[in-house]
């Protein structure tokens, strides 16, 4: 079993061994998203019109929620000393662990996030652009995440200022993430955003494993 | 600080060595040049009060954190260059038990054994845990087990990790009078098999081929 494949089953193993943070950021996502067509009313037009930055912004939200646990439990057991000390290349660990936070946090708001459409009135075509966006945006989201995760390691308050580095950088997700759902409910081509989506993730994915391996480092230091 | 000079060794050149190292944590120089070097089938003893730098030296052995000047050898070859194949012979354990609370001991060892790429047969996990008398709680979560229970899961990661290096922060702490026979034995066990350990401890140990180091 390589590195990559025993840190992502030792980290949802843990997650299901204490399902109820998991469930907390869950909750949140729904319920924000819930709130909106309650609070505003029966407008459709309007839902419709609100729908996607609604419930990409409840997305990254929630997926913030997530995010502190990625290293805090590790690093206050001293489990990450011992990652940095295997034999394998730190970062590949570091990628586990994001794919692991995906998989628990980003995956399961793809899933429901066609139930939380329909509470805004967006039609079929639409519900699957918002799907497709949420799989190609969320990792992103968890890539991202990560950096802050491990340069607010062993800080106090470090969850608040967590929000602040990344909220930012997640800027370019949200618009294009959003953009795209608009742009097809308004029956614009979509390709773009999705070329953008695609290229952050692919960036993201080529260099955040090493950035984020070395903020842990320093943290540890 | 003294310097250590290898009487009873087979071996012409150390495995791990400290040459002229610096150690500085915020402000304050905790120790500077210190020489040491370690043969292999050799213990090291590390002593000295509270917070003169007992931690700090063994961390910088890991290469966990890199001294402010001096360099740390491994094979004649500076830890950080060759981080993976030194990382492959060390097994540390720090002051933090470094176990998760929620999985059993059993799946702590396996998940260790699978991160560290050297993965073990259930049945020789189960044994090693055996060992050291945890036969029966290998599937209990581990915030069930006592502090000196842990302890004996971490001697039984020892026991599975098969690392030439072994670097040990205050192992015997927690650890009543019959585990700490056991695990001499088990340091014991490790030298003669051509390893080396560096470990800090404020009782008296007997350990053969020990050294002290008083810092």
């Amino acid at each position: 079993m390589s590195p990559l494949i025993a840190i992502i089953q030792r980290d949802l193993l843990l997650v299901m061994r204490r399902k109820s943070e998991v469930l907390t950021a869950l909750f949140f996502f729904v319920i924000v998203t819930s709130l909106f067509p309650l609070g505003i009313g029966a407008d459709a037009d309007l839902l419709r019109k609100i729908a996607p930055g609604v419930i990409w912004v409840a997305a990254l939200l929630s997926t913030l929620l997530g995010l502190q646990r990625m290293f805090a439990a590790d690093y206050a057991d001293g489990t990450l000393e011992q990652l940095v000390l295997s034999p394998n290349s730190f970062a590949v660990l570091v990628l586990g662990k994001i794919v692991a936070h995906w998989l628990v946090c980003g995956l399961p708001l793809v899933l429901l996030a066609p139930v939380i459409g329909i509470q805004f009135d967006l039609d079929a075509p639409s519900l699957r652009v918002l799907m497709a966006a949420l799989l190609l945006g969320t990792p992103v989201l968890s890539l991202l995440g990560s950096i802050g995760a491990a340069l607010t390691l062993g800080v106090r308050g470090g969850s608040v200022l967590m929000s602040l580095l990344i909220l930012p950088l997640y800027i370019p997700v949200l618009i294009f993430g959003a953009g795209a759902v608009y742009a097809s409910s308004e029956g614009l081509g979509i390709a773009g955003h999705f070329s953008i989506l695609g290229a952050l993730f692919i960036l993201a994915l080529a260099f955040v494993p090493w950035v984020s391996a070395s903020a842990v480092k320093i943290a540890i230091e | 600080m003294t310097a250590i000079n290898p009487s009873i060794s087979t071996f012409s050149h150390p495995i791990l060595q400290a040459r002229a190292i610096t150690c500085v944590r915020g402000e304050r120089t905790l120790f500077s040049n210190l020489n040491l070097q370690v043969f292999a089938g050799q213990c090291l003893h590390i002593r000295g009060e509270n917070g003169i730098g007992k931690t700090s030296l063994l961390r910088l052995l890991t290469g966990l954190v890199s001294p402010e000047s001096g360099e740390i050898l491994w094979n004649g070859a500076p830890v950080q260059k060759e981080a993976s194949e030194y990382h492959s012979q060390l097994l540390f354990l720090g002051h933090r038990d470094a176990l998760k609370e929620d999985l059993t001991a059993l799946e702590n060892l396996s998940m260790y054994a699978a991160i560290d790429g050297t993965p073990i047969a259930e049945k020789d996990a189960i044994d090693s845990l055996g060992r050291f008398g945890l036969r029966g709680r290998e599937d209990l979560a581990v915030n069930c087990l006592s502090a000196g229970q842990k302890k004996r899961v971490l001697m039984a990661r020892m026991l599975v990790r098969r690392a030439q290096v072994w670097i040990l922060d205050e192992p015997f702490n927690a650890l009543d009078t019959s585990a700490v026979g056991e695990l001499q034995a088990l340091i014991a066990e490790h030298l003669e098999g051509n390893g080396l350990a560096v470990l800090t401890s404020h009782q008296p140990l007997s350990i053969p081929n020990m050294q002290v180091l008083d810092l």
